[in-house]
C-alpha cells in the first residue's frame, strides 16, 4: 500500500510534466517515433530477408555431373578434388553414379524403364552426377568456376543468377540501417534526456526540500524514471499499431509474396507480435537510458 | 555517548579553507543550545554536519546513535526523517498550501492521507497556524511563513530540531514570536535545539547554553551564556 502510493504520486507527477515541457516532450515522443518505425522496417526487411536466404542455402545445391563414360576411380577422385574446396561442405557431397542414375530414373518413368533395363554398365549412356552443398552462397560463382578445373568434369549447373546477386545487396542494407537505427536511438536517447534535464531544473527547489525533509533518494529519482518511461512507451504506439496493421495488411494483398513468388513472406502472426513486443522494449529502454542519464547527471544526490 | 556527540572535528572545504578546527561538542537530549559568532566563522559548517550536508575531513559526528560522519549518501534520508531543519530563508513551496508544505514530506514517504492528517494539524496549532492550512505562503507574513517551517520541521515529531538564523530575516517583534515558538517546542516536546544566530538580544534574554566559535574553533561554551562575540569577548575578560 505505502509503494503503491508513493507510485501513484510519482506517476502522476511524471504525467504533469510530460505536460508541462510539451514542446520538448513531443519531440522526444516524435523522435522516438521516427526511431521505431525504422526499427520496425528493418526487422520486417531482416527476417524476410533471412527467411528467404535460409531456403535459398537450404535449397541451392551445385549440380556437377561427370564426362560420359567415366569410371568409378575417376569419379571418386573428383569427388576428393571437390571436397577439398573451402566453400564446399566436403561430406555432404552426394555421389551418384551412372548406375544410380539409371536406377532412379527408372523408378521415376516407366517408359523409359523399358528402354533402360536393357543398359549394361558399359552401354549405359549416363553420366555420373554430385550433388555439392555450399557453406555461403555468396561464393557460389567462384566455387563452381574451381569444380569446373577439375578433371572429367563436363558440366556445373547452380541455381539462379539474380538471386544469388541479392544477396549481398541484402548485406549492405542491413549493415546501412543498423547504423542508422543505432545513431537514431542516441539521438532519441538525448532529447529524452534533455527534457528530463528541464524538468529536474523546474523542481530543483521541490528536490532540494524533498532531500531535506527525509524523502529517500530512490522517491526522489523515481517521478523521472517515470518520464523517461511515458515518453519511451508514449513514442512507441504509433510504430506498434503501423507494424501490426501494416505487415498484415501487405500480407494479405499480397498474398504472402514479395516482389514475385520466390521470396515468401513470414506470415504475421506471431511474427508482428514479438515485433511489437520488441519495438515497446526498445521505447522503455530507450526512455530508461534517457532519464538515468539525466537523473545521473543533473540531480546531484 | 552524549545525544549529540562531535569529537575532534575538522572541515576544510575542497577550496582549503579551513571551516572548523578540532572542534568537540557534546549535547544531552532535550538540550536548547545557540551557536553564535562572526559571519564566516563556521556556524553553519557545523549545522551542516549535524544534517550530513557536508561531511567532516576529519573526526567523528554522532547524532542520536546515528554516525553521521560515516553515513552513505543513499541513506542520509534515514538520518533526516529524524530531525527538523529550519533556515533563514523559508523554502517552502510557492504552490502548495500551508497544509500542503507541511505534509510534503510524510506525503512523500508513502504515509497514508489519514495519518498525516492529525500529525499536520497537531503541528500547526503548536505554532499557532491551525487556521491558515488552507493560504498560500505568499499570502502569509515573514513570521508566518517560518512557522509553517517550524511546523514542517516538526511534523514527525524528531528528537533534534536544528536551525539556522531562523530569525535572519525577521524584524526583532517577529523574531521574538518565533523564539516563543521554539522555545516552547524545546519545553513541551522535549526537543534538543541547536539554533546558530546573531541575534544578540534573542541569545542575552533567553538564557540558555551558548557555544561561541571563532575561525572554526570552539570558543565559549556556557551554561547560560551572553551574546560575546567580538568587543564584547575583550570585555568579559
Ligand atoms: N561550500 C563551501 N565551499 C568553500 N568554502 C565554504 C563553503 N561553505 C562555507 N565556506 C567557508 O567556510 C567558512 C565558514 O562558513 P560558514 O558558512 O560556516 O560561516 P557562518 O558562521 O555560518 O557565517 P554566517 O554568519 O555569515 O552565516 C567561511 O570562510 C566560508 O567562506
Ligand atoms: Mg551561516
Amino acid at each position: 500500500m505505502k509503494l503503491f502510493r508513493i507510485l501513484s504520486r510519482n506517476i502522476n507527477h511524471a504525467f504533469k510534466s510530460v505536460f508541462r515541457n510539451l514542446s520538448l516532450s513531443l519531440a522526444s515522443i516524435v523522435c522516438t517515433t521516427i526511431t521505431l518505425i525504422l526499427v520496425s522496417i528493418a526487422v520486417i526487411l531482416t527476417v524476410n530477408v533471412n527467411n528467404f536466404t535460409k531456403g535459398l542455402e537450404e535449397e541451392l545445391t551445385i549440380l556437377v555431373l561427370m564426362q560420359k563414360g567415366t569410371t568409378e576411380e575417376q569419379d571418386m577422385i573428383a569427388k576428393d578434388e571437390i571436397s577439398k574446396i573451402g566453400n564446399v561442405v566436403g561430406e555432404n557431397v552426394v555421389y551418384k553414379s551412372k548406375e544410380q542414375v539409371r536406377i532412379e530414373t527408372m523408378q521415376k518413368s516407366s517408359d523409359l524403364k523399358s528402354i533402360m533395363e536393357t543398359w549394361t554398365d558399359e552401354t549405359n549412356p549416363l553420366k555420373s552426377e554430385f550433388i555439392v552443398p555450399v557453406k555461403d552462397i555468396r561464393d557460389m560463382k567462384d566455387t563452381a568456376e574451381q569444380i569446373k578445373e577439375i578433371e572429367n568434369i563436363e558440366l556445373v549447373n547452380y541455381g539462379e543468377d539474380t538471386v544469388t546477386k541479392l544477396v549481398p545487396i541484402f548485406d549492405v542494407i542491413k549493415k546501412a540501417s543498423i547504423v542508422i537505427i543505432g545513431a537514431l536511438i542516441i539521438v532519441t536517447v538525448f532529447l529524452i534526456c534533455n527534457t528530463i534535464k528541464l524538468t529536474i531544473f523546474a523542481r530543483k527547489n521541490e528536490i532540494d526540500i524533498m532531500r531535506l525533509v527525509g524523502v529517500s533518494n530512490t522517491v526522489i529519482r523515481l517521478p523521472f524514471v517515470f518520464e523517461g518511461l511515458f515518453l519511451g512507451i508514449a513514442g512507441s504506439i504509433i510504430p506498434i499499431a503501423a507494424t501490426i496493421y501494416g505487415y498484415i495488411l501487405a500480407y494479405d494483398n499480397l498474398n504472402g509474396f514479395f516482389v514475385s513468388n520466390i521470396i515468401k513472406l513470414v506470415p504475421p502472426l506471431p511474427f508482428v507480435l514479438y515485433n511489437s513486443l520488441l519495438l515497446l522494449g526498445i521505447g522503455v529502454i530507450v526512455g530508461m537510458l534517457g532519464s538515468y542519464r539525466s537523473v545521473r547527471r543533473y540531480l546531484k544526490i | 555517548m552524549k545525544f549529540i556527540d562531535i569529537e575532534h572535528c575538522y572541515k576544510i572545504y575542497k577550496n582549503g579553507v579551513t571551516a572548523l578546527a578540532d572542534l568537540t561538542l557534546k549535547i544531552d537530549k532535550g538540550e536548547f543550545v545557540f551557536v553564535i559568532g562572526t559571519t564566516g566563522s563556521g556556524k553553519s559548517t557545523l549545522i551542516k554536519l549535524l544534517y550530513r550536508e557536508e561531511k567532516p575531513t576529519k573526526g567523528v559526528v554522532n547524532v542520536g546513535g546515528i554516525n553521521v560522519s560515516k553515513l552513505r549518501n543513499g541513506n542520509v534520508y534515514k538520518l533526516r526523517k529524524k530531525l527538523g531543519i529550519v533556515f533563514q530563508d523559508f523554502k517552502l513551496l510557492p504552490k502548495l498550501t500551508v497544509y500542503e508544505n507541511v505534509a510534503f514530506g510524510l506525503e512523500n514517504q508513502g504515509i497514508k492521507s489519514k495519518d498525516i492528517k492529525p500529525k499536520v494539524l497537531l503541528a500547526l496549532e503548536r505554532v499557532g497556524l491551525k487556521e491558515k492550512i488552507r493560504s498560500f505562503p505568499n499570502q502569509l507574513s515573514g513570521g508566518e511563513q517560518q512557522r509553517v517551517c517550524i511546523a514542517r520541521a516538526i511534523v514527525d515529531e524528531p528528537k533534534l530540531l536544528i536551525c539556522d538564523e531562523p530569525t535572519g530575516n525577521l524584524d526583532p517583534a517577529t523574531s521574538k514570536e518565533v523564539m516563543k515558538v521554539i522555545d516552547s517546542i524545546n519545553k513541551n516536546m522535549g526537543t534538543t535545539i541547536i539554533m546558530a544566530t546573531h541575534d544578540r538580544e534573542i541569545v542575552n534574554t533567553m538564557k540558555k547554553r551558548v557555544i561561541t566559535i571563532e575561525n572554526g574553533v570552539l570558543t565559549h561554551d556556557e551554561k547560560k551564556g551572553k551574546y560575546i562575540v567580538d568587543e564584547v569577548v575583550q570585555d568579559s575578560k
